[in-house]
């Protein structure tokens, strides 16, 4: 294939262009205009001749439309000669664009655009913050009206929430606390037998997942996966519509769809908790046996001696509070889907991540409270 | 290579594709001239988006022949293919414009990829495009989540005639739009069709569209084009389905309207 060519003509401010002016031509042809071939100023009329082009497309018409314009800049009148009539709607089209230009934003300073994200910032926190607190008033008021009037509570709802967050949830929390039972206890044993403290161990395993780590580990894990799981289910329902229409029939959504998974989630993860727990303790009591030489009944006297009632009621008494916090959080995150599947998966990953930070926050203001009251 | 080869766009011949035990399309054959718009009607979930995907090479073929601007694509090689494939534009039915671009940046980016262009010039190539398909300059830094429907089509079909493609090929390019703005639609489709000397593929169920755009239309029923030609010829079609698609209570009030 020939090359396209932008040539001086013979008679005086004449331009001839030929060649495939085409996107394959890409790199010469932007070359070829990127200078205009100079004319003469006292000639007004410059002639564009294209009858040699062979191929034109729009990148083609627009480096001659943009060649045209170069002209006009300069106060000279130039047009084109010999256009074949099959490039003519093509060359006409592209007469009229790029005339204006995108508005511009205002360029804004360093110091600007760090404190626009500053006040974003505590915008959002504070909507969020409205939103959490709206949730949790909605869902209360729901639970007075289904104290009033219990016929208006969704027990099938509640059950069949509860058989997937409770039920389908215990042998992945089973297996998860019972390696972190036997983590623990391995890195005690390891750890203490330096200073002759094994036995210790027990201990520490008896308070630390009877207070903590029973109740964070399952929590964290139902914030991930039945958190989650509310959030993408109420946002895509949201996302089609189906909430508007159960509105519309003059149901509260609140409850029908979001107090029964509340309320699913508080009864489930106590539940949660202790058997987690359980395995817990059982999965350090096989590794102090296995790794530690501590035979079961030694376990367990030592635990029994370790641990009283306190301690597994602070751990238990959590529990609620934590699914009433993951619960609200992921039912107000997925009432926020907006129409499309990106605000869905970004909704979900929001609902997780801020379920999870609730869950700690709340852990450590718990400890506070306990502490103070001696338990 | 015969003279009807060259001057079809698209051929296909004995064409079969099924999926598992069904068979969507049957020894379906079918020809593009260059430079005409070819609607293609058929019965919902008939196989239509299936022949459009097949041809452009998203749905493996059982059986049968694929030629596409005189490549056979089972025997092309890469680079024949690849030039063939952006010789190509598809508007896909929603769009599919990337959600984390921008407008402009959409229909820069298959030029990005192809071209070797100084930025100034790709924006005011994307910035062209926008323009052609009636969209402001002001409408290339939304993100497709901020467009309407109609923006939306409007926006995939500039990314589609990003490389001044010869062959368009649309899926339903008028669905969920209203009658005003499928119509604008449908003229913008016959200027650029008409500029740019485009061959169009379409998938349409849109009457108007069938009436106004296209040169020929083909009615799929039974996993065959049971018929082929002029929308006139169609209408006087004896094939059931293709009676009963042209002389349905719309139809006839469309038909009505126009004489």
């Amino acid at each position: 294939m020939s090359n396209p060519t932008l040539i001086l003509g013979t008679t005086p401010a004449t331009l001839v262009v030929s060649g495939p002016w085409t996107a394959a031509q890409s790199a010469l042809l932007e070359q070829l205009v990127a200078t205009l071939p100079s004319i003469d100023p006292q000639r007004r009329n410059v002639v564009i001749d294209i009858s040699g082009v062979e191929h034109l497309d729009t990148l083609g018409a627009w480096l001659l439309e943009r060649l045209i314009r170069g002209y006009q800049l300069q106060k000279l009148n130039p047009s084109l000669a010999g256009v074949p009539d099959r490039f003519r709607g093509l060359l006409d089209k592209l007469h009229d664009v790029n005339r204006s230009r995108p508005s511009q934003q205002a360029k804004k300073t360093r110091l600007a655009a760090t404190l626009e994200t500053v006040g974003r910032g505590a915008v959002s926190l504070y909507i969020d913050l409205k939103f959490f607190l709206a949730m949790l008033g909605a869902s209360g008021a729901s639970v007075v009206s289904a104290v009033l009037r219990p016929r208006s509570l969704r027990a099938t709802s509640v059950v069949y929430h509860l058989y997937r967050v409770g039920w389908q949830a215990v042998p992945i929390m089973l297996l998860i606390t019972f390696l972190i039972g036997g983590i623990i206890a391995q890195q005690g044993i390891f750890h203490f037998r330096k200073f002759g403290a094994d036995a210790y161990v027990v201990d520490m395993v008896g308070i630390l997942v009877l207070r903590e780590i029973g109740v964070l580990i399952v929590s964290i894990m139902v914030a991930g996966r039945s958190g989650s799981a509310y959030t993408a289910e109420l946002g895509s329902m949201k996302m089609r519509e189906e909430v508007d229409a159960l509105r519309t029939m003059g149901l509260d959504v609140v409850e029908v769809l979001i107090l029964p998974r509340i309320l699913a989630l508080i009864c489930a993860l106590p539940i949660l908790t202790f058997l987690g727990s359980m395995a817990a303790l059982y999965g350090g009591g096989l590794v102090a046996w296995v790794y530690g030489g501590m035979s079961p009944e030694i376990f367990i006297a030592r635990l029994r001696e370790a641990v009283s009632l306190t301690h597994f009621e602070v751990g238990i008494i959590k529990a609620p509070f934590m699914a009433l916090v993951i619960g609200t959080v992921a039912c107000s995150e997925g009432l926020r889907v907006k129409g499309s599947a990106e605000s869905l998966g970004l909704q979900t990953t929001t609902s997780v991540v801020k379920s999870i930070f609730l869950v700690i926050v709340l852990d450590g203001l718990f400890a506070v409270f306990f502490a103070s009251i001696g338990m | 290579m015969s003279v009807s080869a060259k001057s079809s766009a698209i051929s296909v011949e004995d064409l079969t594709v099924g999926f598992g035990e069904n068979t969507v399309l049957d020894h379906l054959s079918l020809n593009v001239q260059r430079g005409e718009v070819l609607g293609l009607v058929g019965v919902s979930g008939g196989g239509k988006s299936v022949l459009l995907r097949t041809i452009i090479g998203l749905i493996p073929k059982r059986a049968g022949r694929i030629t596409i601007m005189g490549a056979d694509t089972d025997y092309a090689n890469i680079a024949t293919l690849h030039n063939v494939g952006s010789r190509c534009g598809i508007l896909f039915q929603q769009g599919a414009l990337f959600s984390s671009l921008t407008i402009q940046q959409n229909v820069q980016f298959p030029m990005r990829e192809n071209l070797e262009i100084s930025e100034s010039l790709l924006n005011e190539l994307a910035t062209a495009k926008l323009e052609m398909v009636g969209l402001s300059p002001d409408d290339g830094n939304k993100f497709p989540s901020e467009l309407s429907g109609g923006m939306t089509k409007r926006a995939a079909l500039a990314r589609a005639l990003a490389l001044d493609p010869e062959i368009v090929f649309l899926d339903e390019p008028t669905s969920g739009l209203d009658p005003i703005s499928a119509s604008d639609f449908d003229t913008l489709i016959s200027t650029l069709q008409q500029t740019l000397g485009l061959t169009v593929f379409m998938v349409t169920h849109d009457l108007d569209s069938l009436h106004t755009v296209c040169d020929r239309v083909a009615a799929l029923a039974d996993g065959k084009i049971v018929e082929i030609g002029p929308i006139l010829q169609l209408m006087s079609s004896q094939h059931p389905w293709v009676k009963s698609y042209f002389h349905s209570n719309r139809a006839q009030s469309r038909s009505t309207a126009n004489h």
